[in-house]
């Protein structure tokens, strides 16, 4: 399975994000923001990373880059996508996720082991994990605050779409403490905390994270 | 104001020239003209004052720098040396490490953000230009008093910038110090350390060779920023009054740098360029002037290609601007196509701006008219060489006759207060408001990071080999005694390497002191220099490089004489490195090394306002021996754990042990008082299994270092003789005090 993981300028996880697919069992694929070609991939990564350099805001300019036209179009016919950090605040500007990052409620980059829970393993991302699961991966972000309407809140609460939540005190602020939602269709995630960091103890607190690609690798042999 | 060129400064041999105001004495500028024949062109004049200016020069370091060649070891682990941009050593399995600190110091006074997020830009800038890539970089800083208020001004803003530039590099931040003091009020130091890698086959160097080859600019366009930043900031001591000097210090951008990194090393890749240089203190004037010298010196520039943030720039501003994130490479013909495509591919902006000649001056013209024909090497290397006159400081008798009058612990309640007191002083409290600012993760290689001994990353994914760096300084100590000084940084960068199980390879160095205009200061940085190089000699590891930062010094106050000592090893297999700490109860806790009344120069003793004393003698041999137990336990897995003593002695180990998993431990101590606050070095604890006792009594035995068992592992306290502390209680002691100063 290909899993393919785009290198946006100022990209910073690609290599990580790579390592973790390898990790898992697939065949990573690295993708050029400025190539509009998938290259026959059966999944995508957006990684974490400063993109553009956070200019306008964060993921606003990547979000335009000439390989997310495919992207989007492959994602919205049932493609897995995964969008990590700054790859959620890109899934965020293009409106495949509900809601905005906005800054951290201390207003200061935070770097922490950060402990999770998974609320719904129903999705492409999430299915190697028990409901309920607590893991610790790392959380490192500067705009990691996930806000959205009420409305909307209740709509991804109603739906079970909060797919994991921070534990303990609340790190950045997000609303109802949600660290990763998905879509209707539970084949696009975006997840604040980084799992391509906790693929093995020896260089993350935990190999927690390796879940999630795990399940994708899954979700694409079914 | 007119151009003036060569013609006209031949023409006009008697114009009066602000050479003062640019930072050159009377005697610099004769010289300019004895070299020249004539008097210097504006622009010349420029970068003269720039390249000669104390921070380029190293005028009045050079005469006791040289006993780091004089005293060089003898050794086949040195790839490049000193004067290149950074040191090179070999780690074995074809892999090189280059590793170099450098110091931001002034310009994180005047802006803090600014100054430290550019002081990590050009460290990590000098890393790349050798061929590598930069895998990691610490930052070894201090401050004023923890409670003053300027403090509170300038280390949020040093830690955001810091962060805000690493961070956005994706650079994992691996370690480093922060240190506080009353001399570092008016001058706090940012230090910056990178770490990069390669091949050996991938160096680069800083040269211009071949005749018709082009001199390329690439990268951030010239802006007016950080003009005479070395010269007048970093080279000058604070004064009250005068102008603003904000203009002077660079403003970075990160995002601009990282896609500087990834289009140089895919240059770098399909080996497109002959010699390369980086852009940091004295911008186009170092690059030129460095690149051409490191050839055989001919070199053409038309300065009016050079392209431009502000359009109004003179000539002199843009030799002397010291814009950030740019690149001077020289390309051969046939390869200046490919060149350009790849910094299309990154979006960045590039322009040829010259050519090699097989002349011996570099000429730069403004539209056609020659305003700059100099022999280069006189610019980059050939600056003034001062004898300063040093003097020990009446100051040194003085202390060496105080003697110290600190409490000592007796009764538990008093040991208890103790360790408490040193948990929660500012120089020893945990440190992670701060470093959970930093990125430690990225790149996924990280194996250690602060609260750490050293850092340490793994170099390659198959064979597990690995590096590991540590920074050190005992500031208080050598203000002491500057030649002792030297050694225990250096023994105790050495160690914290060591108790990891890597072996120590190279030595790096970044020497923070006062104003070398005065005797003293000078005789601390002579005593201090002569120390390292003669402890660096002593224990066979090269030193690949360095960086002096003088004039920390606020109207007659100088700081603390400190050399901050960076030392690299090589560990074969980071799996097996031995951790800071123990996770399970059981284990036995073993003290390695002799205890004796150190208290000169210590944490207690600072905390109770003595700074007198005699401070340690250095024993290399002895550190030398514990390093080499410290590995044959890593490789023998005698230790589940080991952790160095340093500031704030057994008891601030013991703490950071206890809280790291949150495991307690049980320890009994003769002569408590003095066992807990005793600063003797070449110590360590370690934590082993009770099976492994005759392998260790052996290991140590082989190497003549004492070892004393003090203690067990396990419970939910620190208990130390009667006095039982919850790690709850000293958890929030050690936690709360960063916090509540800066949060």
């Amino acid at each position: 399975m290909k899993i393919g993981v785009v290198t946006f300028p100022g990209t910073l996880d690609d290599r990580d994000a790579a390592r973790a697919v390898r990790h898992a069992g697939g065949i990573a694929v690295a993708l050029w923001h400025n190539d509009a070609d998938l290259h026959g991939v059966d999944a995508v990564i957006l990684p974490g990373g400063f993109s553009y350099g956070d200019y306008l805001r964060c993921g606003a300019i990547s979000r335009f880059s000439p390989v997310m036209e495919p992207i989007i179009k492959a994602a919205l016919g049932g493609m897995p996508l995964l969008g990590i950090c700054n790859g959620f605040q890109v899934l965020a500007e293009a409106h495949l996720i509900p809601g905005a990052l906005t800054r951290n409620h201390e207003l200061h980059f935070l770097c922490r082991d950060q402990k999770l829970t998974i609320e719904n393993t129903n999705t492409a991302w999430t299915s190697s994990y028990k409901q309920g699961e607590e893991i610790v991966i790392p959380l490192k972000n500067g705009e990691g605050a996930y806000m959205c309407d009420d409305e909307t809140l209740a709509m991804l609460e109603g739906e079970g779409r909060i797919i994991a939540r921070y534990v303990g005190e609340n790190p950045n602020g997000s609303r109802n403490l949600i660290a990763g939602v998905t879509n209707e269709g539970g084949n696009i995630v975006g997840l604040m905390p980084h799992p391509e960091h906790a693929i093995d103890s020896l260089t993350g607190p935990s190999a927690d994270g390796l879940g999630f690609f795990t399940s994708v690798l899954k979700a694409l042999v079914k | 104001m007119a151009l003036d060129t060569v013609a006209q400064a031949q023409a006009n041999p008697e114009a009066s020239q602000p050479f003062a105001e640019l930072g050159l004495k009377p005697d610099e500028y004769a010289r300019i003209k004895e070299i020249l024949g004539r008097r210097p062109t504006s622009s010349e004049l420029a970068m003269y004052s720039v390249m000669w200016s104390e921070h380029c020069s190293y005028k009045s370091s050079k005469v006791h720098l040289k006993q780091f060649g004089e005293k060089a070891v003898k050794t086949d682990a040195l790839l490049v040396g000193i004067g290149e941009n950074a040191g090179v050593v070999d780690v074995g399995q074809g892999y090189a490490v280059t590793f170099k600190i450098e110091s931001h110091n002034h310009p994180s006074f005047i802006e803090p953000y600014q100054g430290a997020a550019t002081g990590v830009g050009g460290i990590v800038r000098d890393i790349l230009t050798m061929g590598a890539r930069p895998i990691a970089v610490m930052d070894p800083l201090r401050f004023g008093p923890a409670d003053a208020p300027d403090t509170r001004r300038v280390l949020p803003g040093i830690v955001a910038g810091v962060g805000g530039y690493g961070n956005c590099l994706g650079l994992p931040n691996i370690g480093g110090e922060v240190v506080f003091d009353q001399t570092y009020l008016g001058n706090p130091l940012v230090n910056a350390l990178c770490v990069g890698v390669m091949k050996h086959s991938d160096i680069k160097l800083a040269k211009a060779a071949g005749a018709g080859n082009l001199v390329v600019l690439y990268g951030a366009k010239t802006g007016g920023d950080g003009i005479g930043g070395v010269s007048v900031l970093a080279s000058e001591t604070f004064e009250s009054k005068g102008p603003a000097k904000r203009p002077a210090v660079q403003v970075g951008d990160p995002f601009v740098e990282k896609v500087l990194i990834e289009c140089s090393l895919e240059i770098f890749a399909e080996d497109l360029v002959v010699g390369i240089q980086d852009l940091g203190g004295a911008g186009l004037s170092c690059a030129t002037s460095e690149l051409a010298s490191g050839g055989s010196g001919g070199m053409k520039v038309q300065l009016d290609k050079v392209p431009l943030r502000d359009p109004s720039l003179s000539p002199e501003e843009i030799l002397m601007s010291e814009s950030q994130e740019r690149m001077c490479a020289i390309v051969e013909p046939s390869k200046i196509a490919r060149f350009l495509e790849i910094c299309e591919k990154w979006d960045v902006t590039v322009t040829v701006i010259g050519e090699v000649t097989d002349g011996k001056h570099l000429e730069i013209t403004w539209n056609g008219e020659l305003i700059v024909d100099v022999p280069p090497r006189t610019v980059a290397h050939d600056g003034p060489v001062y004898q300063r006159p040093f003097a020990q400081p009446a100051y040194i008798d003085q202390v060496a006759k105080e003697a110290i009058n600190v409490p000592l612990a007796k009764s538990d309640a008093e040991i208890k207060e103790t360790v408490l007191k040193l948990a929660a002083t500012p120089n020893l409290a945990d440190k992670s408001w701060i470093t959970n600012q930093y990125d430690r993760y990225v790149q996924g290689n990280t194996i250690q990071s602060q609260p750490d001994d050293s850092g340490m990353i793994r170099i390659d994914e198959k064979t597990h080999l690995g590096v590991a760096v540590a920074t050190d300084a005992n500031a208080n100590w050598s203000y002491l005694n500057p030649y002792e000084g030297a050694k225990l940084a250096l023994a105790e960068a050495a160690r914290n390497i060591a108790t990891a199980g890597a072996k120590p390879l190279a030595v790096t160095n970044c020497l923070n002191f006062g104003s070398p205009e005065d005797p003293g200061v000078m005789w601390q940085f002579a005593e201090s220099v002569r120390g390292l190089a003669d402890g660096c000699l002593e224990m066979g590891l090269p030193v690949t490089g360095g960086n002096v930062s003088f004039y920390n010094q606020t109207g007659d106050v100088a700081i603390l004489p400190t050399p901050v000592i960076g030392v690299l090893g090589v560990i074969d297999d980071v799996r097996t490195r031995t951790p800071m700490s123990f996770d399970r109860a059981g284990l036995d806790l073993y003290l390695l090394g002799d205890t004796y009344e150190d208290l000169a120069g210590s944490e207690w003793a600072y905390m109770h306002n003595q700074r007198g004393g005699i401070a340690p003698t250095a024993d290399l041999q002895r550190e030398m021996r514990l390093i080499n137990l410290l590995v044959a336990g890593r490789t023998k897995k005698i230790f589940s754990a080991a952790h160095d003593l340093s500031q704030g002695g057994l008891s601030a180990t013991l703490t950071e042990m206890v809280l790291r998993h949150n495991v307690g431990a049980t320890v009994t101590l003769e002569n408590v008082g003095i066992a807990l606050i005793s600063e003797t070095p070449g110590r360590v604890v370690v934590a082993i299994d009770q099976a492994q006792t005759a392998a260790l009594t052996q290991e140590a035995a082989a190497q003549k270092i004492t070892l004393t068992k003090i203690g067990t592992t396990g419970g939910d306290s620190l208990v130390i003789n009667g006095a039982k502390i919850s790690l709850t209680e000293l958890r929030n002691a050690h936690s709360e005090t960063i916090p509540k100063l800066f949060g």
